[in-house]
Parts: structure tokens; C-alpha cells; sequence
């Protein structure tokens, strides 16, 4: 559809004291804050949430900006990440304060016990430093000096477990590791979904395998016991059930005599689906009103935003709210958007800096220091964006997430620490101001 | 950067590289497809059906194949596609994955035989209005016969329509025929302006609404339509029910572009005069409304037809837009028959269009009444297509997660949008299922 309007605005907006734009991390995480403070909430989100593409692991700072690292403990790191890093603007209490935020509303997560990071294997055969992941993969832990079975599935190819085992080897793991590939039992597609296999060991529906007719959840746990010599943990694919992967991992578990775990998988991703659930199922709790599936698409107001326009197929709706938190997402998410002349933020217009010619906006060694990187808003100490002179561009505006500027998370494996951390501090501070 | 490789300034930029086609060119679409597959996370068939290839092969792989080899034909798998378009909401790269499945279902259909039982069997479930509109002549003696065992068992064997469900009861008397007994545009707007008198609205404000009921607020639920007037008309808004067909749902569903077209012509043209004129479209069924706004645009190109997408509503969220429609349930309070536990299903097409929290979210303060969400599956029916003996287990299979939330949720009554939806729910469950209007009806009307 057109993103013209096509009709006159409609009078009566759908009012709120915040209004959160962005359904991932950091969106949720600033409805949740927001909520907590006793603030009238609504969240809109262009799409469905983006969280089915993370891997479900959760980091708050793996490496420094220069690349050093893995670091043992990211808190004691962020003083020292540069003055205008995100993590900087919040301080590291509001860090901590936000996963502790986190916490209490993901059950299913371990490593809030500590502040050091835990190394969890990833299904590309590298060591991850993370300071939150699903319980279901902490018999993974790359620390841990038990020895691993890897199982892959034929025709899954995102993950090859001779190949992960061979290259977690040679990152030296302190434990031996070894992959083999079996066939799932059932008579599954190729490129079977992966909810199909979650749908079917959730409901550990019948399949017949071997020529006998079973539950698929034994049939699988046997296609492994051909292959496993005794390790004391076996890690499989993340596909072990959406509803409840304790209940699955507990029945391999059980049939194998050895810990289950499994390893975190690129998008889509079931680790990521999860979270999203209890995520939206806090929000619920809250009380936060959500709509998904339509973009804001401009607003009224200056130095101030009065309302924004959400579309939907033609119609501009109105949602006016007092206080307003921009999660809209980076490059990637379309919270940042370019063409050939500038980079830009589409739904405040708000100052993105970046170089005139577009070719100083990248690096010419792949792995180089790119400045496309790093493009987001900047903000002023409450995170509320400013422009080229740091004048604050609206009062009731802050910026949360990877729609922010000046920290390069893919490098630094930040990613999910800023998107609660800023999430947070945005959402509580717009509750706070709201009248 | 070389010198060589820095574009030109006086190239045109993006070169125009294909010829203009004069159909909806779904390259663009196609090509900001990126392989994350997420709609198929999103799809309940192919969480369930082993032979389901999945929205990225029927949308986007299957649209770029066909571009390199005149020899491949559309893959019949698209068949099983049951166009709850959720993959729509799902895809981050705005790829229009349904309109690229209705136009692959569109041209399946055509190289069908138009001689087999298939094509018409589908046909005649696509048709739904021809077959309400001649029951509605004897309504009783329909119902007596369209549930008629060896009538069903024949009907299956025949034409394969499944004998497990029962055809849905025909109304005694048509929506379309209590709003004439009523007074019609006429009566409706007096009454209009007598509520805007009383609530202190202008008299002459501009407060229109047109009606798309739909075949089944017409022919079968008729109290949806019926609560969906009373309650407009008591916001002060003048209700009219113009001339209207088949919204063309089943129609696409089954890949009949030409039977929809037919109907929608008819739609557009009646509500475009309308939206003309200061009205807006109001549906209370959220594939009627999901037609209109989203398919009739991408799919057809009539006059009108983009004014009248973006006029047009379902009838909870126009009046959560225009009203203050929490303040109003805030003083509400709801008893007798529909002080209730309801156990809510969020149809597909409702998610499609960011509603699926809405009737939730609304009802939270309600006194009298409590509505717990059954969570995002699916309800499997998707119109005609669970009623396909050969599709009837896999929708009984998607289904299942719906029927097992509904049964641990408290109470035994239902409530969804979607007809087919609670054809689905009351079929698994043994419910009564009700429309969000019929509990607006009930609290502020009644």
C-alpha cells in the first residue's frame, strides 16, 4: 500500500500516558518499565515482534569497543567504553537494575546468579560470552569440562554437528566433543519448518520410524542411543518444543541417561519465540495495550510530539500519548533507513550523523571498523535524541535499543544488554514524566 | 573506492531494468524476500501437514522459479494453503506474501479441469452466499436437510464436503429483513439523531457508517448484525446497509479470482458512492473487513477501490478509534445471560490486522463479564477449507491447541470475530460462541 494518506486524519486519537513504538527488546522492555511505574501503557509494533530472530541468548557485553575480550565481567568493563556508548548514558546501575527487571519475568533464564559472563557454544561452533540464556542450554556451557555428543538432523543444514564439534575443538574447549548426524524420525519434510519439529515433540505425536509405529519423543531419543558412547551431555538443535522444552529435554534426558541441552540456532529461532511469549505475557500482566502489524507513519508536533499516525491500509489513526519511547529498531529493524544521500530516522526525522559521501560510510576491509555500525540517534543524559548542535529535538521523545547511535553491538555482542538497559531506563523515565 | 566503480551522476538511478507489466508486478516483493523464513514459523499447515512446503515456497521461491522456466506450472501444494494470511504480519521485509498466494491459487484454478468435482466442489463452497441466499427462501426446510444424515453422507462421497459438521442454522428471518421491518436508513437515522440529542452531539453531526454485513450476519448470526446497528446507533452514528455480495473471501481462498472479482465490483462501486458522501465501511466479520482493506487492492484494480480500503473498519476498532469507548464500559456492567467467563479466539484475519488484542484488552475492565485469550493458534477451519473432507484433519489437527486453551480457560462460552472461527470452536468444544458486539450490545445498549 501506498504510504500516502488517503484520508483527512481521524479527530479522536487512542490516548495513552506512553506510548512505546517497537515491539522488540528494548520496546518491550520500556512498556514493561513503563507499566511498573503505573503508567497507562500502549505499545504499537510495525510487524510481528522481530524477537523469533534472536538467538535467545542474552548479552550484556561480550568484547570492548577495541575488541578486547572475552570479558569475565561486562559491568566492570562499561566505565570505560567510550563517553558516548548508550550504556555510558544509563550508567552501569541502571544496567544492573534492568536485568534484574528481566529476571523476575523470565523464569526459564539462568546466570543472574553472577555478574561474570558464561562462554555458551553456538551453532556455528564458536564461544559466545552471554549473561543471560535459557535454562535449556546451561548443560552447554562451554566451561563445563564434561564431555559433549552434538546431534544434528540430515537436512537441517544451519546446524552440522561434526562440524560445530570440529570447531569447538579447535576453539579449546576443555572437554572432547564429537557430532554425528541422524536422520528425525517421522517422515518429516526437508525443509520442514521449524515449528513443525517443536509442534511434534510438544505434542509427542506417534511417527513411525524403524518400521514401528512410536512416540516421536522415544523414537528420538533411540535414533541417538545408536550413536552415543557414554557422554555425559548431549546437545541438539534448538527445536526441542515450544510449549515446554523442560518437559522434552527431561524425556530424552531420562531414555539417554545423560543431560540434555541445546544449542542456540540462527533465525528463525525457537529460544527467540520463547522469549517472546514470556515477554508479551509480562506485558499482559502489566496490563500494557499492544498492537501489532501496522507503522507509524508521522505525527504532529514541534519541540513537542502531540500525536503520531499509525497506518493501516490507506487510514492514518491517531494515538496520542504524553510521553513517547522510540524502539523502532536499527538497521536491520528499519528504525534507521538510507539512500543514496543520507541516513536517516523515519518516524521523528530525528538527526542521524553520518559522513556526506556515502562511501566513508563503510570500511573497505569486510571485518573493518565501519561507521554503518555504529549510525543511530544520540541523546541527551535521559535519552531523549538531539540534533547536530545536542539541542534535545522533543521533550516527551526517548530513544531506546539499536535505533540508538555510537556502539557497534554486533562486535561487541551488546545487543540485547543495551535494547533492556535503555528499554528500560527510556520506559521508566517517560512513566515518571507523564502526567 | 576506484573511480570505476563510483557511479556515474548522470545515470538514472534505480535503472529501470524490466518492462513495465501491466498486472501487479510482484518482482519487487519477490525480491526483498531474504530466506529468514519466519513465515513459516508463522504458518499453522505447515506446523502440522508433513507434504506443506510452507509461504516462502508458495510466495516468493515458487513466483522466481516460474520466471526462469515456462515449463513449471503453479505446484498443487498452493491448494493447501489456507489463506489465514499470517504470514503477512510475520515477514519483516514487507514481502506480500498472500497476494502472491492468491495470485498463484488464482492461476492454479485456471489450468483445473473444469470438469472435475474438486473445481466445483470448491466452487460451490466458494459460492456460499448462492447457497445461503436460496436456503434463506425456506430456512427450516434447509436446515432440516442440509443436516440430514444420508443427505451428508452422500454430499462427502459426491463432492467431498465432510459429514463430521454440521451446516450452520439459517436465520428464520434475514438481517437484511429485520433492518427493512425496521425502518431502514430512515429509522435508523432518526434514531441516530435522537441518542445524539441525548448524549449532547451535534445534531447534525457527521456521524455515517455503511454496513458490510457480509453473507453470515445476514443469513445465519444475524444477532451480529443486529447488535452491530443498536450499538452505532447508540454512539449517535446513521447506520445504512447498501447493496452488497460476497466480500470474495472463499473465493480467494479457492483461487476463484473471477467469481471475486465479480462480487467485489459490486462492493467497491456501492461503498465507494458511499465513502463519497461522508460514510465509512463498517465490518463486524474481520475477513469481510480484511477483503475489502487489504485483498480487493492488492488484487484488483477498480475504481475506487483504494479509498474504500482505507474507509473501511471492523466495527469494534472504528468505535474504539471514534468513541470513548473504555469510558463508556467503565460505567458498564453487564448481567443476565452474557454475565459470562468467555473464552476468546483472535481470528487470523483479525491478527492481520492488528486487532487480535482488541476485544481482550477492551473487556479487561468490564464488570460482570471476564475474557481470557486462548492464546495465538490458529483455529484451523479457515473458512471452506475445514469443511473439505480431505482437509478436515489437518484442521481438526491445528485446531487442537485452540480446543485444549478453551477448555482449560474458565467458563463454556465462547467469543471470537470470525464466523467460520466460531463454527470451528463451537464444533470442537460444544460452546456457544458470541461477537464482541453482541457483549458491547448487551453492556451499553440493552
Amino acid at each position: 500500500m501506498p504510504a500516502s494518506p488517503l484520508t483527512e486524519a481521524i479527530s479522536v486519537a487512542i490516548e495513552s500516558d506512553v506510548l512505546v513504538i517497537g515491539g522488540g527488546l528494548a520496546g518491550l522492555t520500556s512498556a514493561l518499565a513503563a507499566a511498573r511505574e503505573g503508567a497507562d501503557v500502549r505499545l504499537v509494533a510495525a510487524k510481528q515482534s522481530t524477537l523469533r530472530n534472536a538467538s535467545g541468548l542474552v548479552d550484556v557485553l561480550g568484547y570492548t569497543a577495541d575488541g578486547e575480550g572475552p570479558l569475565v565481567d561486562p559491568y566492570d568493563a562499561i566505565p570505560n567504553l567510550p563517553a558516548d556508548h548508550p550504556y555510558r548514558t544509563v550508567g552501569v546501575d541502571t544496567v544492573r537494575k534492568a536485568m534484574a527487571l528481566f529476571d523476575e519475568v523470565t523464569p526459564r533464564y539462568r546466570g543472574g546468579h553472577t555478574d561474570a559472563n558464561a562462554l555458551l557454544p553456538t551453532h556455528g561452533g564458536t564461544v559466545k560470552p552471554t549473561a543471560r540464556y535459557p535454562a535449556g542450554v546451561s548443560d552447554g556451557i562451554a566451561s563445563d569440562g564434561r564431555d559433549a555428543l552434538l546431534v544434528g538432523i540430515e537436512s537441517m543444514t544451519d546446524f552440522d554437528a561434526p562440524h560445530v564439534a570440529a570447531h569447538l575443538t579447535a576453539a579449546g574447549v576443555p572437554f572432547d566433543v564429537r557430532g554425528v548426524t541422524i536422520q528425525f524420525p517421522g517422515d518429516l519434510r526437508a525443509d520442514a519448518a521449524i515449528t513443525r519439529y517443536a509442534k511434534l515433540l510438544d505434542t509427542n505425536g506417534t511417527v513411525t520410524a524403524d518400521g514401528r509405529e512410536c512416540p516421536v519423543r522415544a523414537a528420538l531419543a533411540d535414533r541417538v542411543a545408536a550413536e552415543h558412547d557414554g557422554e555425559p551431555r548431549i546437545g541438539f538443535p534448538a527445536i526441542l518444543g515450544d510449549d515446554d522444552p523442560a518437559e522434552i529435554r527431561a524425556a530424552l534426558a531420562e531414555r539417554l541417561d545423560a543431560a540434555v541441552f541445546e544449542v542456540p540456532m540462527g533465525p528463525p529461532s525457537l529460544p527467540g519465540l520463547r522469549l517472546e511469549d514470556s515477554l508479551f505475557a509480562a506485558l499482559d500482566e502489566a496490563g500494557v495495550s499492544i498492537a501489532t502489524g501496522n507503522p507509524v507513519v508521522g505525527y504532529d508536533g514541534d519541540g513537542r510530539v502531540e500525536q503520531v499516525y499509525v497506518e493501516k491500509n490507506g487510514a492514518r489513526i491517531p494515538n496520542s500519548a504524553d510521553q513517547y519511547v522510540l524502539a523502532t529498531g536499527g538497521l536491520v529493524g528499519k528504525g534507521i533507513d538510507s539512500d543514496r544521500e543520507r541516513v536517516y530516522e523515519p518516524v521523528f526525522d530525528c538527526h542521524v550523523a553520518h559522513a556526506d559521501d556515502r562511501y566513508d560510510w563503510f570500511d573497505r576491509e569486510p571485518f573493518g571498523n565501519h561507521d554503518f555500525a555504529r549510525f543511530g540517534v544520540h541523546t541527551d543524559g535521559d535519552l531523549r535524541p538531539v540534533d547536530g548542535d545536542d539541542s534535545v529535538e522533543f521533550d516527551n521523545v526517548r530513544a531506546a535499543g539499536s535505533v540508538l547511535g555510537g556502539y557497534d553491538f554486533a562486535a561487541e555482542k551488546s545487543g540485547s544488554g543495551v535494547s533492556i538497559a535503555t528499554g528500560y531506563a527510556a520506559g521508566r523515565s517517560a512513566a515518571r514524566r507523564a502526567r | 573506492m576506484s573511480d570505476a566503480s563510483q557511479p556515474d551522476a548522470d545515470d538514472e538511478f534505480p535503472i529501470d531494468v524490466f518492462d513495465d507489466d501491466p498486472d501487479f508486478d510482484l518482482r519487487p516483493g519477490s525480491d526483498s524476500c531474504y530466506k529468514c523464513s519466519t513465515c513459516d514459523t508463522n504458518c499453522p499447515v505447515a506446523e502440522v501437514d508433513d507434504d506443506f512446503p510452507g509461504p516462502k515456497f508458495q510466495g516468493p521461491e515458487q513466483w522466481r522459479l516460474k520466471q526462469r522456466d515456462d515449463e513449471h506450472t503453479v505446484d498443487a501444494s498452493v491448494m493447501d494453503c489456507s489463506n489465514c494470511m499470517r504470514c503477512d504480519e510475520a515477514c519483516p521485509a514487507d514481502v506480500p506474501l498472500s497476494q502472491m498466494h492468491n495470485a498463484a491459487r488464482g492461476e492454479y484454478v485456471d489450468g483445473m479441469s473444469k470438469l472435475s468435482v474438486t473445481y466445483w466442489r470448491n466452487r460451490l463452497l466458494a459460492n456460499y452466499r448462492t447457497s445461503a441466499f436460496l436456503a434463506s427462501k425456506a430456512p427450516r426446510l434447509a436446515n432440516a436437510a442440509m443436516n440430514f444424515g444420508p443427505a451428508r453422507w452422500l454430499l462427502e462421497k459426491t463432492m467431498g464436503i465432510t459429514s463430521e459438521r454440521e451446516f450452520p442454522a439459517f436465520a428464520t428471518e434475514t438481517f437484511r429483513e429485520w433492518w427493512t421491518r425496521r425502518g431502514g436508513a430512515d429509522g435508523s437515522r432518526r434514531r441516530a439523531q435522537e441518542r445524539r440529542a441525548a448524549r449532547g452531539d451535534p445534531r447534525d453531526a457527521d456521524k455515517k457508517v455503511a454496513y458490510f454485513h457480509g453473507c453470515y450476519a445476514n443469513y445465519n448470526t444475524t444477532a451480529v448484525g443486529k447488535a452491530m446497528v443498536r450499538v452505532f446507533e447508540q454512539f449517535g452514528y446513521e447506520v445504512v446497509v447498501p447493496e452488497q455480495k460476497c466480500s470474495g473471501t472463499p473465493m480467494f481462498a479457492n483461487g476463484m479470482l473471477e467469481d471475486a472479482r465479480r462480487h467485489a465490483e459490486v462492493n467497491v462501486s456501492s461503498m465507494a458512492d458511499l465513502v463519497d458522501q461522508g460514510y465509512d465501511a463498517i465490518a463486524s466479520c474481520t475477513s469481510c473487513s480484511m477483503a475489502l482493506r487489504q485483498e480487493y487492492p492488492e488484487l484488483f484494480d477498480i475504481e475506487g477501490v483504494d479509498e474504500v480500503a482505507a474507509h473501511t473498519f471492523e466495527a469494534v476498532e472504528y468505535l474504539r478509534v471514534h468513541e470513548d469507548l473504555r469510558g463508556a464500559l467503565a460505567d458498564a456492567e453487564i448481567d443476565g445471560a452474557l454475565a459470562e467467563e468467555f473464552a476468546y479466539h483472535a481470528p487470523c484475519h483479525a491478527r492481520n490486522q492488528g486487532l487480535e488484542r482488541q476485544a481482550v484488552e477492551l473487556f479487561r475492565e468490564l464488570d460482570g463479564v471476564g475474557v481470557t485469550d486462548v492464546g495465538d493458534s490458529c483455529s484451523g477451519i479457515s473458512g471452506t477449507y475445514g469443511w473439505k473432507a480431505e482437509k478436515y484433519d489437518t484442521s481438526m489437527a491445528i485446531g487442537d491447541e485452540m480446543f485444549d486453551h478453551m477448555e482449560a480457560a474458565e467458563g463454556q462460552t465462547g467469543m471470537t470475530e470470525c464466523p467460520t472461527c466460531a463454527m470451528q470452536m463451537e464444533h470442537g468444544t460444544g460452546y456457544e460462541v458470541r461477537h464482541p458486539l453482541e457483549l458491547l450490545d448487551a453492556a451499553l445498549v440493552a
